[in-house]
């Protein structure tokens, strides 16, 4: 299991949390549960779990599946720097955000999945894993022409190989550009 | 169109969704009204409502669920159904193929299920919570002070008995509660390691966590063990009906009236009704992995390939496989719990059964490293398979059109070699008449090994003169502008600098409906089978196409499409 990123498996489990500290707390403010306040605060901070987990870290080794339209995220993301990037603030960070949820029975299950991301994290974090945003690659504009070192030192039409001067070896990429061709025959442009 | 040959080839899998939703919903609505209009739960709807009836509809779809989600998983089963059903059309067999669909869309739905009987239950308890606090004397309040366990025999209602227990408290000394959120927290974890992203990278995780379903098998069969759902006695109802005595509740149990205090009673367990035959055969199936696996494995020989591609040549007594079958492989001195499942490449003809395995992971990159070691002794092995999957149907279409992207292309080589040995013996069972194989792969690297099966191959259609017989187009995608430089340069000679084979290999990817419409053109009115072992987006052009070229009259030309999964 050497090469297992648990900082993956953390966040699908810390965003399936989210979800469930979102629904649980939906739940007890709409029926008025006693202490519904609780559902209240579990709504918003399953809104804010889901918003930090959702943009995927990069993985260390192969390509990285993207979630769809998480490039907005991972810019707000980006922007905390170590905050985010780091494993063990992570960690604390949803192990303190459970506490308050733990209070109601609705949303107790919110807390114990996000205790257990906590620990997933913390294994990730110990193990020297951090999150790397997924960069978009710059779409690479094909250079017409960039492979055109020199233009053709001898093109057609050619006088006969007696006449023709011998291309030596070494005149192959560092040909004598120099001025413009000098064509043995003259040649006439017919194109209109 | 479309949609009609699309119907037409998968009608029985159609089927069996339907009658698998059919059963959901028909379970859910039938329970759903039990618990909502039955008379035995009138005093029960008087403190939890709706809620209850949506608590107890969908706890029987989940025990419904939870005994088919075992059953595709079972795949010694499902390869002997597939072989019993040998002489039925591939249209029936087509269904054991998804079997993994199946059990995740099972899977789907017993999270639908549980998110519903968690809610519900969640109001259910708020409901007991309130009514025994409530002061106001109503019918409610009144059934909640319904007593405990006394000489009349648990009679209560209300599982919260006192005003000062919180619904936590309750939830956590219940076994129900108790049971519930581990099952519940255990379904997660199992979810959230099976999503494809992990399974595909992180293999063992997914493998390891899974297994987490014991708990969750044995907490479903005690979840129901505290009766906490209660309905009134038959007894109870013939003292008090509550048609008659629901109004007259301040006067139960007095000299003014007829009606009693009620009696209620809860029920007894039903899941492990619907689990323990499913769970039978999955450990019926266990059993009988672990006692193929014992089958001692002989390791005749070992071959490392370029782009570390290790080839494993084995034998086992009583092994007997058909073509593109795959066997799952277990090395206990790498792992003891882990199996791999890896597609054989050796013909079902020849005399020892062979797997190529990749570097694609923690457990194959250790497996090629114990295999490389020369001077220590080899690794003890165990094998678990043959299973079955589609590359059996392959000889029983007249044409076929063979397509595998990279590493895929393994149970295809099964199939090539079985086709030489076919042809040696001068096999004419064979109902094949033409073959057209793609591979398409990023890198040369990887076609060494290949490259000799091809030779050969290639030699053996001259010598019969059948030259037409195989088709088959190597496409290389990874290419750049110095191998195309290469290719350029050598475009006169007789065989491709690549490969040393006489056909050329392509660049870039193939254009489908360009091979499909030829294919149809030649071939107007057979049917053709076309294989894929490969990722999904090649798969949803093949289909496409497969559609596209399929004409509706079934005379003529009929394109089926199968797909390999792992």
């Amino acid at each position: 299991m050497g090469q297992i990123e648990w900082a993956m498996w953390a966040n699908e489990q810390a965003l399936a949390s989210g979800l469930i500290l979102i629904t649980g707390g939906i739940v007890a403010t709409a029926g008025r549960f006693v202490q519904w306040y609780f559902g209240a605060y579990s709504i918003a901070a399953g809104v804010f779990i889901c918003l930090l987990e959702y943009p995927r870290g990069k993985r260390r080794k192969g390509s990285t599946m993207e979630r769809c339209g998480q490039k907005y995220m991972t810019a707000v993301v980006k922007l905390f720097g170590p905050l985010t990037r780091n494993y063990y603030i992570r960690a604390v960070l949803h192990l303190l955000l459970s506490v308050p949820a733990g209070f109601l029975l609705a949303t107790i299950l919110g807390t114990v999945c996000l205790v257990i991301a906590s620990a997933i994290y913390l294994l990730a974090a110990i193990r020297g894993e951090q999150w790397t945003p997924i960069e978009q690659k710059p779409k690479e504009r094909p250079q017409v022409g960039g492979t055109i070192k020199q233009p053709p030192t001898n093109p057609p039409p050619r006088p006969p190989a007696e006449v023709r001067k011998k291309p030596s070896e070494g005149e192959e990429a560092g040909a004598a550009a120099g001025g413009p061709q000098i064509n043995p025959i003259p040649v006439t442009d017919e194109v209109v | 169109m479309t949609m009609g040959n699309w119907l037409v080839n998968h009608w029985l899998l159609v089927l069996i969704l339907v009658v698998w939703l059919g059963l959901n919903v028909f379970l859910f609505i039938y329970t759903f009204l039990t618990y909502e209009m039955s008379d035995k739960y009138y005093y029960t709807r008087e403190i939890l409502g709706t809620a209850l009836a949506f608590a107890r509809a969908s706890a029987l779809c989940l025990n419904c669920n939870s005994m088919l989600i075992l059953i595709p998983v079972c795949r010694n089963l499902l390869s002997f159904l597939r072989g019993t059903c040998s002489f039925c059309s591939h249209t029936l067999r087509k269904p054991l193929d998804h079997n993994l669909t199946f059990h995740k869309l099972v899977a789907y739905m017993i999270c639908i299920f549980t998110a519903i009987h968690i809610i519900a239950h969640l109001f259910n308890f708020e409901h007991y919570s309130r009514s025994q606090q409530a002061m106001d004397g109503s019918l409610a309040s009144v059934l909640s002070t319904l007593s405990h366990p006394e000489k009349a025999g648990n009679s209560w209602l209300n599982p919260i008995q006192s005003p000062n227990t919180t619904v936590m408290y309750v939830a956590f000394t219940s076994i129900a509660g108790l049971t519930g959120v581990l099952i519940t927290t255990v379904l997660i974890l199992m979810v959230t390691s099976a999503m494809e992203f992990i399974r595909r990278n992180y293999f063992e995780l997914f493998w390891y966590t899974h297994h987490l379903f014991i708990i969750y098998i044995i907490c479903l069969g005690l979840h129901g063990l505290g009766g906490i759902v209660r309905a009134q006695t038959e007894e109870s109802m013939s003292e008090n009906h509550p048609h008659n005595c629901s109004e007259s509740y301040q006067k139960w149990g007095t000299h003014e009236s007829k009606c009693k205090h009620p009696h209620f009673e809860g029920h007894p367990p039903a899941s492990w009704k619907w689990i323990l035959a499913p769970i039978a055969l999955y450990i019926f199936e266990r059993i009988l992995r672990f006692y193929r696996s014992k089958q001692k494995v002989v390791i005749t020989k070992v071959v490392m390939h370029p782009s570390k591609v290790l080839e494993l040549q084995m034998r086992k007594r009583g092994f007997s496989m058909e073509v593109g079958q795959y066997i799952f492989v277990n090395c206990p001195s790498i792992s003891l719990l882990e199996w791999h499942p890896f597609t054989l490449t050796s013909a079902p003809e020849e005399d020892f059964f062979s797997i190529h395995v990749r570097a694609a992971g923690d457990w194959t990159e250790n497996f090629i490293r114990a295999f490389e070691q020369q001077h220590s002794p080899m690794p003890r092995i165990e094998v678990d398979g043959p299973f079955g999957t589609v590359s059996e149907d392959v000889f029983q279409y007249e044409v076929a059109v063979l397509v595998g992207a990279g590493i895929g292309v393994t149970p295809f080589a099964s199939i090539l070699k079985s086709i030489w040995y076919k042809f040696q013996r001068a096999d004419h069972k064979l109902k094949t008449q033409k073959i057209y194989f793609y591979w398409i792969c990023r890198e040369t690297g990887a076609f060494a090994w290949f490259n000799h099966l091809l030779n050969s191959l290639e030699q053996e259609m001259e010598e019969l003169g059948k030259v037409g017989f195989l088709n088959y187009r190597l496409f290389l995608t990874g290419w750049d502008s110095n191998i195309a430089g290469h290719a350029a340069f050598n475009f006169d000679k007789a065989t491709d600098i690549l490969t040393g084979l006489k056909q050329k290999t392509f660049f870039g990817r193939p254009m489908w409906d360009n091979e499909f419409s030829a294919v149809a053109t030649a071939h107007p009115k057979s049917v053709v089978g076309v294989f894929l072992c490969g990722p999904q987006t090649l798969a949803k052009s093949l289909r496409k196409c497969c559609h596209r070229y399929s004409s509706l009259d079934p005379r003529k030309v009929q394109f089926y499409f199968n797909k390999e999964n792992f």
